[in-house]
């Protein structure tokens, strides 16, 4: 009935698991009476759960994004106090059996239910406003995409309270991740939580290609696309043509695990270091597909806040584009010390190292985007300087990795672990949080409070050093990555030192959350009335905030990169047209959250092997696609008149403010 | 607001600059072997290389944030100053060039550090044949036939030349202080060359992570000063009580942690290869007890072909 499933699965005995859990199950109460007591059931199904606006769906993904950042920085603090405990022979307070989880639940939580939501959740916001279109091209696809999502981070969470998460690493290398020697229940999450959020993105990847390339509004030429739209673009490509490689790699795992099928098996002929080229034959892309939109947010903030057009905005595209050419002809560098040739070794280090060329030329042009700019040095900005700093060291940490040479003694140790926080931190996760503090306004209607984000911005930068720096040392000192405890006196100090920078950036993460709070207290003050708090350059910021549903009353006409500081200039913004026409807009849809919680069960059921639920849920996700496919009441049009009572409200708000 | 900017990240340079200089005696800052010193060398020139961009693209951040400030009034504004070709020019020619640099460096320094090769040094090289087990090393001297766990002796001033295979997962074979980490991988044959310059006792570690009792797969490599102390280490082990015939070595192979450092006074003829082999044969057959064939020695050819293996 319960196929693998025993009593014996649950933490009973664990008391770290026990406690989280009852905090989470007493947050979930709370939340479940608040929404009882003031009656948001409907509230909630109607306008977030089942909405295809692609504003509200980028608002969840961040949601998601800072829930599942809480967890992976628990998962960190656990880790360095760990390692700061266990010196000298020390055991620490979490056993093997505990601390593997966690390592490997971090990186799978930072990187896919983290860091990916964060940027595909920007993205969901910002690219439909900036190239002036009503939404996605396929804004079902968009939701159902979301909750595949929310889906897998579901199941990495679930494993927290039934079974437990893999002990393999993030990268769950076979021989390791083979059923011979991991024979529990954690790979099986690990699988299933990246197969159906893996199948999300690519249905993102898709979904917004289409978008960019048929929904731009009038005039607007692919070489006119702002930035940040451009680089989602390459990282949109990226997805596409990468992410099937992982679901190769993981089918082929599955296969292995669950029919006794032997791609990556040590007998009969399987063979794991392929796993290994097809995991970084996507996992180096993936890389790119997180930093090249962070890049993108860091071009549009440089330029709005030092009152300029971007230095060199043809480079910066073609440089996005050389990165995820060459982003997926390097993966080897992840392992130098397979025994490759010196000629391969040295093929995919050049390849590497090259990519160094236009990530340079990028910073350049950032540097001369503020020269004889007016720099305001609000948080988005101190986001972007910190990050020019924090990426460089990372940058030629990376490339040092990328020589070979270098490599066979530092590949593993601490000293790697060091570079990749250095560039995603320092890379993509400063830019999200740039870009969050630029584009919030734009999504909730107020900004941030200054001081609060200043504070979270010190706290993360000083941190960030003060955590990874003492990493570079620990790797030189010969200190390789995932052990348990240490027994070397000379690597005590640096321990615990990075163990207080995980403290630091925690503070960050606070200032984050009371930055929140005291945001939405102070909402009224902070109100951004017109839509445009910054003297933004493009599109979203002609919109209302929040933009109205349907994003434009009319498509607007497009005439250079920079469109709304153009239309400002030659006064054509805010114009009202002789008489608007009705908008087609899609109808909101249960179906993509229903397929989403069934797949969450289908994976539960494949994990333990519950076969009855794994027939069932999946036999009814294609029954509710199917159904969705034959609704034919998915659209509906918004009339001239209601369309005309939003649009003077905006336009009316923007001329007081601009005669005032 | 930026003064604390500039002086945050020079405290950070600096920080990291005098960790280098401090704290780096026995890593891989601290080379004990010529692969190890050709390695540290290359990391700083590589480091040194790149400094040349880096160092000045963190100032002109810096500057250039400060100088363009917006409470500046009388720095230059030019809204529309967007391109200018001398510009773009010369900020892709730079990274370029360096690139040009750094890319021949590696090309030429990846076939000098070659795991593969011999090293260039007039010493026969001592052979060594590694297996790593759940989780422990175990290290096999075909020419004395003796072996041991969690102990590697080698002669100084003497190329050694491991031969690497695993029992069960992957784990990464790597002296810091003596250079270069290999992989071992089971049904598969990695080579690795080393020499210890220096007499002295080195950490050994799996680099690559093999699950719960990873963090204790470590060993001590002791480079003796001379052969003869070396010799003598040999005798010490023939003096051992037991053999490491196929049944011992199947024990051994189970999985444990923390293994006391274990001697063998002689090692079954071929188990090396027949652990290799141990894969590539049916289901249920035990490699330990028989004799490996001919057909078997050749498909381990072919599957070490399959690692890339030149020489």
């Amino acid at each position: 009935m319960f196929g693998k499933l025993t009593l014996e699965a649950f933490p009973f005995h664990v008391p770290i698991v026990m406690g989280t859990l009852s905090v989470v199950a007493i947050l979930g109460l709370a939340l479940v009476i608040a929404l009882t007591k003031y009656q948001k059931w409907g509230y909630l199904w109607r306008e977030w759960i089942t909405s295809v606006d692609h504003k509200r769906l980028g608002v969840m993904y961040i949601i998601l994004a800072m829930v599942m950042l809480l967890r992976g920085f628990a998962d960190a603090i656990m880790m360095r106090t760990q390692l700061a405990a266990a010196t000298n022979g020390a055991a620490g307070y979490l056993p093997p059996e505990h601390y593997d989880q966690i390592f490997t639940a971090h990186g799978v939580i930072m990187i896919i239910f983290m860091a990916m939501p964060f940027m595909i959740g920007l993205m969901n916001i910002v690219v439909p406003l900036q190239i002036g279109a009503r939404d996605v091209a396929f804004p079902f696809l968009n939701n159902l995409s979301f909750w595949l999502a929310v889906s897998g981070a579901l199941l990495v969470n679930i494993s927290l309270a039934v079974g437990e998460f893999a002990k393999t690493g993030w990268v769950a290398y076979p021989p390791l991740s083979e059923l011979t020697f991991s024979p529990d229940s954690g790979v099986d999450y690990y699988i299933w939580a990246l197969q159906i959020s893996g199948i999300g993105t690519t249905l993102t990847g898709v979904n917004f290609l289409v978008t960019v390339l048929k929904m731009r509004t009038r005039g607007m030429k692919l070489m006119q696309m702002p930035i940040f739209t451009w680089t989602c673009t390459w990282a949109n490509i990226l997805i596409v043509a990468s992410f099937p490689i992982l679901t190769g790699a993981l089918a082929m795992l599955t296969l292995d695990r669950y029919l006794d099928f032997h791609f990556f098996t040590n007998d009969l002929g399987g063979n794991a270091m392929m796993y290994i080229n097809l995991f970084w034959a996507w996992g180096h892309p993936e890389v790119y597909i997180l930093v090249l939109p962070a890049f993108g947010i860091f071009s549009e903030i440089i330029s709005t806040f030092s009152g300029k057009r971007l230095f060199g905005y043809t480079s910066m595209v073609f440089a996005s584009g050389a990165i995820s050419v060459l982003g997926f002809i390097v993966w080897l560098h992840h392992f130098f010390t397979m025994g490759s040739s010196a000629d391969v070794n040295a093929f995919f280090g050049v390849t590497t190292m090259i990519i160094a060329v236009p990530t340079g030329v990028k910073l350049f042009n950032w540097l001369f985007t503020m020269y004889k700019g007016r720099v305001q040095f609000k948080p988005p900005v101190l986001w972007t300087l910190g990050f020019m700093v924090t990426f460089t060291i990372g940058g030629m940490t990376g490339v040092l990795l990328s020589v070979p040479g270098a490599d066979y003694v530092l590949h593993n140790s601490l000293f790697l672990i060091a570079h990749f926080h250095n560039t995603i931190i320092g890379g993509a996760v400063f830019g999200y949080l740039a870009g969050f503090s630029y584009w919030f306004p734009k999504a909730m209607g107020y900004k941030l409070d200054e001081k609060w984000g200043k504070r979270a911005f010190w706290f993360w930068q000083i941190g960030f050093y003060v955590a990874f720096m003492p990493l570079y040392v620990l790797g030189f000192l010969g200190m390789n990555r995932r052990v348990n405890h240490t027994d070397n006196p000379d690597w005590n100090m640096w321990l615990y030192i990075a163990c207080a920078g995980a403290f630091i950036i925690a503070l960050g993460v606070l200032s984050q959350l009371i930055q929140l709070y005291v945001s939405y207290r102070d909402r009224e003050k902070n109100r951004d009335v017109t839509g445009d708090p910054w003297n933004g350059h493009t599109l979203e910021w002609s919109t209302m905030s929040p933009p109205q549903f349907y994003n434009f009353a009319q498509e607007p006409v497009v005439k250079d990169i920079d469109a709304f500081t153009d239309m400002k200039e030659n006064g054509t913004a805010y114009q009202r047209p002789e008489k608007y026409a009705p908008i087609h807009m899609p109808r909101n849809t249960g179906a993509g959250f229903i397929m989403g919680m069934l797949l969450t069960a289908c994976g539960f059921g494949m994990v333990w092997h519950i076969w009855w639920l794994v027939i069932v849920t999946f036999l009814a996700t294609i029954v509710t696609y199917i159904k969705r496919c034959y609704d034919n009441d998915i659209d509906y049009y918004v009339q001239p008149d209601e369309i005309e009572k939003i649009e003077n409200e905006h336009i009316a708000a923007v001329q007081s403010t601009l005669k005032a | 607001m930026t003064d604390k900017k500039v002086s945050r990240v020079f405290a950070g340079l600096l920080f990291s600059a005098v960790a280098l200089l401090s704290g780096c005696s026995g890593g891989v800052l601290d080379p004990k072997g010529q692969v190890g010193v050709d390695e540290k060398n290359l990391i700083l020139i590589a480091t040194g290389l790149m400094l040349l961009v880096v160092i000045p693209v963190i100032i002109l951040t810096l500057v250039f944030a400060w100088k363009y400030r917006a409470s500046n009034e009388d720095a230059v504004y030019e809204p529309k100053w967007a391109h200018s070709k001398k510009i773009e020019l010369v900020v892709w020619l730079i990274p370029i060039a360096i690139i040009i640099i750094l890319g021949s460096v590696t090309w030429v320094t990846t076939h000098h550090l070659d795991p593969y090769k011999p090293l260039d040094h007039d010493s026969k090289p001592l052979e060594v044949e590694v297996v790593s087990l759940n989780w422990k090393w175990l290290f096999i001297y075909p020419e004395q036939n003796i072996a041991t766990v969690n102990e590697l002796v080698i002669p100084a001033h003497r190329q050694v030349a491991f031969k690497l295979t695993s029992e069960s997962v992957m784990n990464s074979f790597f002296i810091p202080q003596l250079g270069s980490q290999i992989y071992t991988m089971a049904a598969m044959t990695t080579k690795l060359h080393l020499i210890a310059d220096h007499a002295g006792t080195y950490k050994g570690i799996s680099a690559n992570y093999s699950g719960a009792g990873f963090s204790e797969m470590k060993f001590n490599t002791i480079a003796t000063e001379t052969e003869a102390d070396f010799d003598q280490w040999v005798n010490k082990v023939k003096a051992a009580p037991e053999a490491l015939s196929g049944p011992v070595y199947e024990q051994l192979a189970e999985p444990s942690e923390g293994n006391p450092v274990t001697y063998y006074n002689s090692v079954k003829a071929g188990l090396f290869d027949d652990i290799v082999m141990k894969y590539m044969q049916h289901h249920g057959h035990t490699p330990f007890t028989g004799q490996s064939g001919m057909d078997s020695m050749s498909a381990m050819h072919q599957k070490e072909h399959m690692t890339g293996a030149e020489e």
